[in-house]
């Protein structure tokens, strides 16, 4: 059963919609003990980047999500907080990947957020990306991005630079698009996650 | 390269979708929650509903719709409607809505955009403006183009984007209901001077009215209502249509 971590930090409905669409069983986890309860973690999150650090960092969950070893997966600002930096409110995150968020802003000249649906480039044998097409488009909407980095770099996405759609390293996995709002593709993708 | 995204959009009273031809004359078109799930088959990239129902039960048959629709739609969606304060965009937001759209309440409040931008982040606030022309220059029109402001609508998209719009959804009521195609030169003028993405809506008749508009004016999205209820348009056409002459599409 997977458990979504519940830290009050924007809109949870619709990932726990998507799941129940699907049919995957789910649970909140809003105290450090409850990340026990489940064999798989989602971290959500939409809005400020440091706003939700500080809010992970309330609840005490920094340091027992450092210690998970059961599959993790991080989704949009759920995705940015596991990296080290973000110049979001310039926060410390949770550090699983040496990593930092940075804003679009200065960086290219594309319109900011980066909002509506791109293309991802991914190894296919990815079990995160297993059963889907290649070049597939996922539903953006994000104003910070994570640098692009071979070594964690599961899934690359273009908008004026390469950026990393999706990361990976050991137990943790990351996608900075919504599954939850692609449509098809990104039905399986979590119907993958479920299956690790 | 970002898809060009095709927005169908659907007006809501009472919890039944109704379309008016130039505002005025409502027909209704079925049940919100089934068109919006045809429609995300259909390959729409995102959906908006504009609630205009006026009872005092409005919020919560908006609430309604907005869990209905986020319970049961893969793509994302935006609700606009009867929102004037920071309360009802955060009930919306719990509901599952992707974005919310504020019109005639921004443009007598406008602080309103800087709140919710600070409180939900820019990605969550759509500004929505009607524009008509008189005398040779836009002007924002509220309550569905029947009331003229002072205001040019340049100035005040130019405002909004600076307050925490994160995205403008532009409707030229003058082109409204008329399927004579978008006001591509007041779009691609917008567009020009600003820096978050741009929805053109009202106008569209045909397929290469949305080849026009994505070539022409360059805008992110176009948005349409009855040419795609009444079957006029179909949006896998539409689409191949709008690859064959290159402009990006998710197929």
């Amino acid at each position: 059963m997977i458990g979504i971590v519940n830290y009050e930090a924007g809109n949870i409905f619709s990932i726990t919609a998507a799941l129940k669409r699907l049919q995957i069983p789910y649970g909140m986890v809003n105290t450090p003990a409850e990340l026990e309860q489940y064999d798989k973690i989602i971290i959500p999150g939409v809005g400020h980047a440091g706003a939700a650090m500080q809010k992970l960092q309330n609840r005490g969950l920094v340091e027992p999500i450092k210690q998970l070893k059961k599959p993790v997966l991080g989704i949009c600002v759920g995705m940015q907080l596991l990296t080290s930096f973000s110049e979001e409110g310039n926060a410390d995150l949770v550090d699983i990947f040496p990593l930092k968020t940075l804003h679009f802003d200065k960086r290219v000249g594309e319109k900011v957020p980066h909002m509506g649906w791109n293309r991802l480039q991914f190894d296919p044998s990815c079990p995160l990306f297993a059963g889907i097409p290649a070049n597939s488009y996922f539903y953006f909407v994000h104003s910070y991005f994570i640098e692009y980095n071979a070594a964690y770099t599961i899934a690359s996405c273009d908008y004026g630079l390469q950026f990393s759609a999706a990361i990976a390293k050991d137990n943790f996995w990351a996608v900075q698009f919504h599954p939850e709002k692609s449509g098809a593709v990104g039905e399986q993708l979590l119907l993958n996650f479920a299956k690790f | 390269m970002l898809a060009k995204r095709i927005i169908p959009c659907l007006d809501v009273k009472d919890g039944r979708t109704v379309k008016g031809v130039n505002f005025v004359d409502l027909r209704d078109a079925g049940d919100p929650v089934e068109l919006a799930w045809q429609y995300s088959q259909q390959g729409a990239d995102e959906l908006v509903f504009l609630d205009i129902t006026a009872t005092h039960e409005r919020r919560k048959t908006t609430v309604d719709l907005v869990k209905a629709v986020a319970s049961q739609i893969n793509i994302p969606f935006t609700i606009g409607g009867g929102i004037n304060e920071l309360a009802d965009a955060d009930v919306l937001l719990n509901a599952g809505a992707d974005k919310i759209s504020i019109n005639s309440a921004a443009v007598r409040n406008p602080k309103l955009i800087d709140e919710l931008a600070r409180t939900f982040g820019v990605q969550f606030v759509v500004v929505a403006v009607d524009t008509r022309l008189v005398e040779g220059k836009n002007y924002v029109h509220l309550r569905g183009g029947r009331d003229q402001t002072d205001i040019q609508t340049e100035d005040w998209i130019k405002e909004a984007e600076s307050r925490g719009a994160g995205e403008i959804l532009l409707t030229s009521m003058d082109h409204d209901g008329t399927k004579q195609g978008f006001d591509i030169h007041l779009l691609d003028k917008i567009n020009q001077q600003i820096r978050i993405p741009l929805i053109a809506s009202g106008g569209a008749g045909n397929a290469q009215h949305f080849v026009d508009v994505f070539q022409q004016a360059h805008v992110d999205a176009a948005l349409a209502a009855s040419v795609f209820h009444y079957g006029e348009i179909l949006i896998p056409e539409l689409k191949q249509t709008l690859q064959q002459q290159q402009v990006p599409v998710r197929l």
